[in-house]
């Protein structure tokens, strides 16, 4: 299918500009041009895919789903597979959590849904399949909903209703008597499309400058840092390089359209891959913008064992990740 | 007039909410009252999980993700 993109590149870099084709420059264009066509066509294709996904399956459905059945547990899998499915903007985790929270659903299963909700995302999807294959991306996101999964239940363990902010307390004291008002939309498919469309080309819009730079950065680093430069500085594969790149990596706000293309490259250039995706779950699924919006509903204890919790889980799959791939 | 609501707590496709409305107000030539709702409590009383939200009137009309010009004229009028 990317055959044609690759021919078009080889055409742009070799003949129209004619830079050599086992130089530098040559190598960091080709790869920038080919890389930016693909991941920008397979963004459109997913994020559309899973506008469809999410228009016949809203939150909204999923919340009543989760309040009226009792799974023995299982219902932490099914937020969290739930989670991986329905995008939603992070500044909605705030209503989000209060909506289950209202409609009784236990803290535990609402905390399986936050976790990996922003973890395993469509725009993650894309360029996970783009540049690392179809292999590595269900494996990434089978452990980014596993994580979510345990993650919530552990959480769910530890009874940590008393570190809810108070209105949210007074919130849960009568929660389960909201009525599951959801109405069913009874547009048809040809109906939805063009509010899908369009929602997928503004999220493309606004991820494209950080899809350019990444593999901008990524281009660079292809042309011009040795094969297996960071194997030889990694090359014991020292144990603390897993914890060390998740908890440098919580600080830094990306979103997945510009870490990724990077990650690439270093695993191209010898970064161990657990290491690699530890780094970029931490950077995308934990941020401190969201933690201050999380500040309307949590206490910063909470917060904190929120955020620990999931650290620890991610250091340990970054952990499994290396002896596995 | 309508009361034009449009909830969310400030992110990126809330704005982009509120300049689709606008233009649709001008488009149609209507008198409208367009009020943002960035307090939480507030933006929960409409039973939403997900913004931002296209309330009018006291109706929601659209949540989670930012409707199109047509969408809200044809909510408008």
């Amino acid at each position: 299918m990317f055959d044609q993109l690759q021919n078009f590149a080889d055409w742009l870099i070799y003949s129209v500009f004619s830079v050599a084709p086992e130089s530098h420059l040559g190598e960091a264009l080709n790869f920038f041009v080919y890389d930016t066509l693909k991941i920008l066509i397979l963004l459109f294709l997913i994020i559309f895919f899973m506008g469809v996904v999410n228009s016949y399956f809203p939150v909204e459905r999923l919340r009543n789903f989760l309040s009226r059945h009792r799974f023995y547990g299982l219902e932490h899998l099914f937020a969290s597979i739930f989670g991986a499915m329905t995008p939603f903007c992070s500044c909605s985790s705030v209503p989000l959590f209060i909506g289950f929270v209202q409609g009784g659903i236990p803290l535990g299963v609402t905390f399986s849904f936050l976790i990996t909700s922003p973890l395993v995302n469509e725009v993650a999807l894309a360029l996970f399949i783009g540049m690392f294959g179809w292999k590595i991306t269900l494996i990434y996101a089978l452990s980014g909903i596993l994580l979510g999964a345990i993650g919530g239940w552990v959480l769910g363990k530890l009874n940590l209703k008393n570190y809810l902010t108070d209105w949210v307390k007074q919130l849960l004291a009568k929660s389960g008597t909201e009525k599951n008002a959801f109405e069913e939309e009874n547009r048809t498919f040809i109906e939805r499309i063009p509010v899908i469309a369009s929602g997928a080309w503004s999220i493309v819009k606004t991820v494209v400058s950080y899809v350019i730079i990444g593999i901008g950065i990524g281009a660079i680093m292809h042309g011009y840092v040795p094969e297996n430069f960071f194997q030889q500085y990694l090359s014991g594969g020292q144990w603390w390089t897993v914890p060390l790149a998740v908890i440098l990596a919580v600080p830094i706000y990306a979103n997945a359209a510009g870490i990724v293309p990077v990650i690439q490259v270093l695993v191209a250039k010898g970064v161990p891959i657990g290491t690699a995706i530890a780094f970029m779950m931490s950077t995308i699924g934990l941020s401190l913008p969201e933690a201050t919006l999380l500040k309307k509903v949590m206490t910063m204890r909470l917060i904190a064992i929120f955020f620990g919790v999931v650290v620890l889980f991610i250091i340990v799959s970054g952990f499994l990740f290396n002896l596995i791939l | 007039m309508k009361t034009i609501k449009i909830l969310g707590m400030g992110c990126p496709k809330c704005k982009q909410t509120e300049a689709v409305v606008q233009k649709a107000i001008k488009e149609l030539g209507i008198d409208a009252e367009v009020i943002k709702v960035e307090d939480i409590q507030q933006i929960m009383q409409y039973n939403i999980l997900s913004t931002p939200a296209l309330v009018i009137d006291e109706v929601v009309k659209s949540k989670g993700y930012v409707p199109t010009i047509a969408e809200i004229k044809n909510a408008l009028i």
